[in-house]
């Protein structure tokens, strides 16, 4: 049941074969099955999932032609869901029940998919391990005793375990592709602005972006189908029409020119993942592609710029988590400050209360031109880097981290470390640009992904050259043992 | 860039977090070291180039001025911790 | 020593548009505790603000009326604080690029004399909700239906030297964005609220002296008094030897002083940056041009206007041109009268009598302009006197109808046949022969003060309703026989 992908199973129940209610029990039935080992869930909505199968079910019959309807999937735990605990994996938000729905999930909805529950993540999406959940870490299906990769781990873990056939995450400095290779799954970040964040808890306003995680490619490229648009509700949604994401994934791929970064296979990237990516890259010639060395020379740059940025606007986004309104609120407060601070020290992880301190140091008085300011202007060097290797290449390819899957706990004594393993990922969000994570080998036995980057709104690029890629090699097929043995 | 324990301490009240003494020396070490991360930002000239704010640099959309919200007070109350006679309670405000 | 106050205001205008700054919410004043909120004006998790065409219409109309720089390019900033009537955590505003830029207006002393005011910026901002301190189990309530309501703040140079400077200007602002129609000027709705810095320094000294906010003052009154009492306090404090301590004050109209708002150890530290969930708003300049072109008249030309077509005094056409509300009633009663100067006394005279007896705006008048404008028109045709026009007047307040109802009704109109007239004369010089018989026998000085005597009789005979203008002969020349 794990490799089935969207399309076949959209064919399947049109014909007949199964029933979208049949398909949800199955998966409901996995997810208790092995969820108690992975953790990837934090509400698994039973109820409504059957509710929306069987209404699914009634619109195929129907004849409706969504290919999402009745295909059961999971959504990251920070997009809002009418009617469903929403909680960013955060205690400050255990008991947030919102009645409005996010614009992603909403237009799933209206294609038919049926939710099967809300996926764990980092708290409030910040990590690249999912160790800061206030739910617990969750573990990879492909080795329980190592990380999944942050923040979109539950939605990765998964996908990859067969416990959903696809998932939403968000991507604010490479939350979707690091566990998207981490699990062996197919994850895109779009273009900033491609996909609406109505209703997404905003981590980092300028580099949010919300995106598919799947089996495939072609699945990915179903569910950007639904998620992408314009909309009313999101001043910095994009109004520039959205393309058939599907129609050109079989485009050949003669006469592609992929750029290498020189910068993204220096000192730091595990050989046996350069290997597989060389190879990757080996299989890309083979389908016609050329390529081209180039350099993107303020790389480095992206981690301290990145820094600075995302706790800045994130130290003000979650101000609004002040226990008045919502969420939680200290056992009886001694004053109104009594109120704010200990709501808010007890109510967010670690984690969280540190990139709030970096950023509220960073904005104030006297430091704002020196960190704030200079972090804009590196971010204005960084984009330019992109914008002149993308007059030269079509596509950008490279590894999405320098290790696979590390253990659970070994980083988290030294969190400077696990920020630099975001490397690779940071400068796409700075840039704004779309970039996927595809399964491409694997290394001491855990997945390596590929990343893909493309230029603005090239997302359906992305998926050809992805898809094409997974037409040509089986990367993408390979099921942990966890989930065949199931 | 080395921060004080007095620094975090007012870096937390700004940001209205409770610090005991022992997470306060955490996040001294912590914060100290991401503020050395960060500090690598200095050494490149970035004289004349214009800070970036949003990667798509484009400009904001304007709504049309017509009320289309309904009264939902109700519905957003149910999420509040405490509330009465339709307001959010907070402990008293003092000026 | 010979002190010199130095004030600048910066003043929050509330814009009239239906829907808040960034949500689909109303605006509308006076509704249930947050019922005119959606998940933005809430701050609800996820929530994501859109901006409001209209106002930014009207800060750039405002713009145009004070000569300013418009900001072609503006940015939305965030200014970061916690308080629990700021529902996100931070109040959307504009910082480094206002949409309104520097600008200036005159103002007209009560000597007569004009007075130019620099106007430093204006810039969008969203208002915050409103924290009721009434008991609620020892606790504060918290209503958020006036939470991103648009603002317009307007900040002017420190260019005004007293109270009456200071409270001139305010009444020019109001009177300007009332005309415009951007703001409905409304002070004890809080439609615009006023804070006062203010600071003292030695005569002929150039640097300014350490200042105070006075914060939220809404009215006039308020205004020039909250500044008396605060130049009083800073002199008293300075002639000591004292220094003045930079901090913001609230001004207690109940006491009729102002005291510390929040201690020094408490400022804050607002952390502004742009605002990530909103773009930069570019303007066209056909866009600002059209605006310019449509731009209403505004208090100064309509004055101007008022002297050259309707040949009133300075003073006149000042009074009357002060809000937009008394400036359209005006014109409206002089089209329907088709007497400017008559209908401008009458605004002025009996109607002011009557609003401010009552403690009414012009807007709120029980005797709307055109049934003002029709109880002229009995003046202007003789059907009535003005004495009689008054009574007529009092009977419109009282809501009993227009004047032609109730001079018909109470049978109030004039006399106008001469023949009527005579006799009616003849029968008062027969009732007072005595009076005859004096008059007669007086010289030309005794006969003029005598004829008032026969005036006032003959008018209490026809109980008011003969004209003067056609007594007046016929009595001479009967009286003298």
């Amino acid at each position: 049941m794990v490799d089935q992908s969207i399309a076949s199973l959209a064919k399947k129940l049109r014909a007949k074969e199964i029933s979208s209610v049949e398909l949800t029990q199955d998966y409901l039935a996995r997810i208790k099955q092995l969820d108690g080992q992975l953790n990837s869930y934090i509400t698994v909505t039973d109820e409504i999932a059957l509710a929306q199968a069987e209404a699914a079910d009634k619109l195929i019959a129907s004849g409706s032609t969504s290919t999402l309807a009745g295909i059961p999937i999971a959504h990251k735990d920070l997009f809002c869901t009418d009617g469903i605990l929403t909680t960013c994996a955060s205690k400050m938000l255990h008991n947030f029940v919102p009645p409005y729905e996010s614009t992603v999930t909403g237009r799933m909805l209206a294609s038919g998919a049926v939710t099967l529950g809300k996926t764990n993540m980092d708290e409030f999406a910040m990590g690249s391990s999912n160790e800061n959940s206030h739910y617990g870490a969750v573990k990879n299906p492909w080795n329980l005793d190592k990380v999944p990769g942050g923040s979109s781990g539950g939605s990765a873990a998964a996908v990859a375990a067969g416990l959903c056939v696809a998932a939403t995450g968000t991507d604010t400095g490479g939350s979707i592709r690091q566990p998207a290779s981490f699990c062996g799954i197919s994850g895109l970040k779009p273009t900033y602005g491609r996909v609406s964040r109505f209703g997404m808890i905003a981590y980092a306003s300028s580099l949010d972006q919300a995106g598919p995680m799947a089996r495939s490619a072609e699945d990915c490229a179903h569910i950007l189908q639904s998620i992408a648009g314009f909309d009313a509700s999101d001043s910095t949604c994009s109004e520039v029409a959205t393309e058939d994401y599907t129609a050109n994934l079989e485009a050949p791929l003669e006469g592609l020119t992929i750029g290498l970064p020189k910068e993204y296979f220096g000192d730091g990237l595990n050989n046996d993942v350069a290997t597989v990516i060389q190879d990757a890259v080996k299989e890309f010639e083979k389908l016609g592609a050329k390529v081209k060395e180039i350099s993107l020379p303020n790389l480095n740059l992206s981690i301290p710029s990145y820094y600075v940025i995302a706790p800045s606007e994130a130290s003000s986004n979650l101000s609004r988590f002040d226990g008045v309104r919502y969420g939680y609120r200290c056992e009886d407060p001694k004053d109104l400050m009594d109120m704010y601070k200990r709501s808010r020290g007890e109510g967010f992880g670690k984690e969280v209360q540190k990139r709030i301190m970096v950023g509220t140091y960073a904005l104030s008085e006297g430091y704002y031109d020196a960190y704030y300011l200079k972090a804009q202007r590196i971010r204005r060097l960084i984009k330019e880097d992109f914008v002149k290797a993308f007059d030269e290449v079509d596509v950008i390819m490279g590894p999405v981290a320098p290790t696979t899957a590390f253990g659970i706990g070994a980083k988290t004594d030294d969190p400077i470390a696990m920020y630099l393993e975001d490397i690779y990922t940071l400068s796409i969000n700075l840039a704004g640009i779309p970039a996927m994570s595809i399964p491409a080998g694997f290394a001491e036995g855990m997945p390596v992904g590929l990343q893909i980057m493309g230029n603005y709104f090239a997302e359906a690029k992305l998926l050809n050259v992805a898809h094409k890629f997974q037409q040509a090699t089986d990367w993408h097929t390979k099921n942990p043992s966890l989930a065949e043995g199931a | 860039m080395s921060l004080e324990k007095q620094d975090v301490l007012k870096i937390a009240h700004l940001a209205r977090l409770s610090l005991n003494d022992n997470d306060a020396e955490q996040y001294q070490h912590s914060l100290t070291s991401v503020l050395d991360l960060v500090e690598q930002m200095q050494s490149v000239d970035t004289n004349g180039v214009e800070p970036l704010s949003h990667p798509l640099e484009a400009k904001q959309r304007l709504r049309d001025d017509v009320v289309t919200e309904e009264n939902r007070r109700e519905a957003f109350l149910a999420n509040a911790p405490q509330t009465e006679a339709g307001l959010f309670l907070v402990p008293k405000v003092i000026d | 020593m010979n002190w010199e106050v130095v004030i600048g205001l910066e003043i929050h205008a509330q814009l009239s548009t239906q829907s808040k700054l960034f949500s689909g919410a109303a605006t509308s004043f006076g509704a249930e505790p947050n019922t005119n909120t959606t998940l933005v004006d809430l701050g609800m998790p996820g929530a994501l603000p859109v901006f409001n065409k209209e106002a930014l219409r009207m800060a750039v109309m405002f713009g145009q009326a004070v000569n300013a720089e418009i900001g072609m390019t503006s940015v939305f900033a965030r200014k970061n604080y916690f308080y629990p009537d700021l529902p996100k955590g931070y109040q959307t505003s504009q910082m480094d690029h206002p949409i309104v830029g520097k600008g200036h207006l005159d103002i007209t002393l009560d000597d007569g004399t004009v007075k130019r005011v620099g106007i430093t910026r204006a810039h969008l901002e969203e208002d915050a909700g409103k924290s009721l301190h009434e008991d609620f189990q020892g606790m504060t309530g918290i209503d958020l239906n006036r939470s991103s309501t648009p603002l317009l703040e307007i900040v002017s140079e420190p260019d005004m030297r007293s109270a009456k400077e200071a409270v001139a200007y305010v009444k020019m602002i109001h009177s300007i964005v009332t005309y415009l129609g951007i703001c409905d000027g409304n002070m004890a709705e809080g439609s615009m609220r006023c804070d006062i810095n203010i600071s003292l320094r030695p005569k002929g000294q150039e640097e300014f002296g350490t200042r105070t906010e006075i914060k939220n003052v809404n009215s006039f009154r308020f205004i020039e008094r909250a500044i008396y009492t605060e130049i009083e306090r800073q002199a008293d404090i300075l002639e000591d030897g004292g220094k003045i301590t930079q901090e913001t004050r609230l001004y207690d109209p109940d006491k009729d002083e102002t005291r510390s708002m929040r201690s020094k150890e408490d400022a804050n530290d607002y952390r502004y940056f742009p605002c990530p969930d909103l773009l930069p708003i570019e303007l066209t300049q056909e866009y600002v041009n059209e605006i310019a072109a449509n731009l209403p008249e505004l208090p100064v030309q309509k004055a101007e206007r008022f002297m050259s077509e309707y040949k009133l005094s300075e003073y006149d056409a000042g009074v009357l041109s002060a809000t937009r509300a008394m400036a359209d009633y005006f014109e409206e009663v002089a089209k329907v009268a088709g007497n400017a100067k008559l209908a401008a006394n009458w605004v002025m005279g009996e109607l002011s009598k009557y609003l401010n007896t009552e403690g009414k705006e012009i807007t709120e008048s029980s005797v709307t302009a055109e049934q003002l404008g029709g109880l002229l028109v009995r003046i202007e045709d003789n059907t009535i006197n003005g004495k009689t026009a008054k009574n007529v007047l009092q009977s419109m307040w009282e809501g009993e109808g227009s004047a032609d109802q109730i001079i018909e009704a109470k049978g109030l109109k004039q006399v106008t046949d001469t023949g009527a007239i005579e006799s009616m004369i003849q029968g008062v010089l027969d009732a007072n022969a005595a009076q005859v018989e004096q008059f007669r026998a007086s010289d030309e000085d005794k006969q003029k003060k005598m004829i008032g005597f026969f005036m006032g009789q003959v008018m209490k005979a026809s109980q008011g309703k003969a004209n003067p203008g056609m007594v007046t002969p016929i009595l001479n020349k009967l009286l003298k026989g």
